[in-house]
């Protein structure tokens, strides 16, 4: 009953998020303030974790690898279609719904508390449409941007551990990545990861405008906000693959 | 002026405000003062539209705020400005921006414009060249001019105080208590405070509404509240043997 009841109010929150906003100037610049918080500070972890778990998958692929029947290049080629198809689309959004689902929700949650968005209601600011859209479409525009460079360096990360382990060649690693290679996977892992972007912001964002209480209920807030979002993530997921690569 | 009528407020089944009925006059400060947990905050909450009412009307010089859609509400906003008990600032623009933010959202000022109203602003609540400090630098009294500043900045027609002296030492209160009475007549505004402060009602009490257990029990200036013989007035206000000093000496001046 209760999950049906937040849903309902998700929606209508998200009547009152996509509205036209009062002054575009003062909505762009709030988009690129959150471009900045959203997207650009999240490179480094993307980075880090992204390079570091390309070059795992490489060597896990290479350490099992014990068939003399199977092409070397197979290293390569399940690096690549693992980073495209799940690795960097699902885990890093699930990555980036702890760093920028708790920041929203406790920001948003944070100003709720401190009657800073009472007080734009009252100066007649649709707060939700203020607040939240920026941030929406911050991580609807830079969410594909970071996967994209995700799948870089995870690629890469599994072109760096195979030439320090001294398991493979270049020409044979870069022949694996190039192999079977099906563009319509890109399209399939960026639209994920709009849905994804989408998911992770609005449904922080709902929890943290409607928190009640003081800073326990924000930190409550922030974690609900971070379980809730990647369980949507899982769902939309599975959903999603079945709508684009199985129909 | 702002008329409340027969207004009710009840939360999850339970009562908060039976039948208020009072009118809040312009150029005057309005005081709303009562015990905690009466409805006072609730009361103001109604008025400014951040709770809906069960039944009644609140008119903003006849305009029936209560019946309006969100866009004429948004409207009646806009000539709104309060004072938040936390004041509320917004923590990550300096003083000058928060000053600014209605002036950007809903005027088409120039920013040399909007520069000379945020200067007139803070020198009207005495805080000239503040312009570039962060809430979190400024204490708690500058806060509180820096709230009144942003409330007055679109120069509205209706000022609502949500506790402004609190947490202030008394001197400091008695600039805020001031500076409201000052401005109030001077930009000819309804002034709307809540209050639980007792200087402040002697201070600048023009039109006092006592609410009691969510009703309108008692209403008058800061003169009749010293004379009044109800039971539950003088066990609010003259509660502390200082303030019964007070009121005796007030009352002997009198005779």
């Amino acid at each position: 009953m209760k999950l049906l009841q937040n849903i309902g109010k998700y929606t209508l929150m998200l009547t009152m998020v996509f509205t036209k906003p009062k002054k575009w100037k003062i909505f762009f610049s709030r988009l690129i303030n959150e471009l900045d918080n959203i997207g650009i500070s999240s490179l480094p972890i993307v980075g880090l974790m992204s390079t570091f778990i390309g070059g795992v998958i490489a060597l896990q692929t290479a350490s099992n690898m014990s068939n003399p029947l199977l092409p070397k290049y197979t290293v390569g080629y399940i690096t690549q279609s693992s980073t495209i198809l799940e690795f960097s689309p699902t885990i890093i959004s699930l990555i980036l719904a702890g760093k920028v689902g708790s920041n929203v929700a406790s920001e948003i949650g944070t100003m709720r508390v401190t009657e800073q968005i009472d007080a734009l209601e009252i100066m007649g600011v649709n707060s939700l449409n203020h607040l939240v859209l920026p941030k929406v479409m911050a991580a609807i525009l830079f969410f594909p941007i970071l996967i994209v460079f995700s799948m870089a360096l995870s690629m890469l990360g599994g072109w760096m551990s195979l030439m320090i382990s001294d398991l493979t060649t270049t020409e044979t690693y870069v022949l694996g990545l190039r192999a079977f290679f099906n563009p319509f996977h890109i399209t399939y892992a960026l639209t994920k990861t709009v849905v994804f972007g989408f998911l992770i912001v609005s449904i922080s964002s709902f929890y943290g405008y409607y928190v009640k209480g003081g800073s326990i209920n924000v930190g409550l807030s922030s974690t609900q906000a971070v379980v809730s979002s990647s369980i949507a993530i899982l769902i939309a997921n599975f959903i999603l693959t079945q709508l684009l690569l199985l129909s | 002026m702002i008329e409340v009528k027969q207004v009710n407020k009840s939360f999850n089944g339970q009562q908060v405000l039976f039948d208020i009925n009072h009118q809040f006059e312009k150029g005057k400060v309005n005081l709303i003062i009562g015990q905690s947990g009466q409805g006072k905050s609730v009361l103001a909450k109604c008025m400014v539209g951040l709770y809906e009412v069960d039944e009644g009307q609140i008119l903003f010089d006849g305009r029936n705020f209560t019946d309006m859609e969100r866009f004429e509400r948004s409207q009646i906003r806009e000539e709104i400005g309060m004072l938040f008990q936390g004041v509320a600032l917004f923590d990550s623009l300096t003083v000058e921006e928060n000053i600014m933010f209605p002036l950007t959202m809903f005027t088409n000022m120039t920013k040399g414009e909007m520069q000379k109203r945020v200067d007139f602003c803070l020198d009207r609540v005495n805080l000239t060249g503040r312009n570039k400090l962060y809430p979190a630098e400024c204490s708690g009294g500058m806060q509180k001019r820096i709230g009144i500043a942003r409330a007055i900045s679109m120069n509205p027609k209706y000022l609502f105080c949500d506790e402004p002296n609190s947490g202030l030492d008394p001197k400091t209160s008695i600039v805020i208590d001031g500076l409201i009475k000052d401005i109030t007549a001077e930009f000819d505004m309804t002034t709307v405070v809540i209050t639980h402060d007792m200087n402040s009602v002697i201070e600048i009490g023009q039109n006092i509404l006592f609410i009691h257990q969510g009703k309108k029990w008692w209403s008058g200036d800061k003169n009749s509240i010293i004379t009044t013989d109800n039971p539950e007035i003088l066990s609010f206000v003259f509660a502390s043997e200082f303030m019964k000093e007070i009121r005796s000496i007030m009352q002997e001046k009198r005779r």
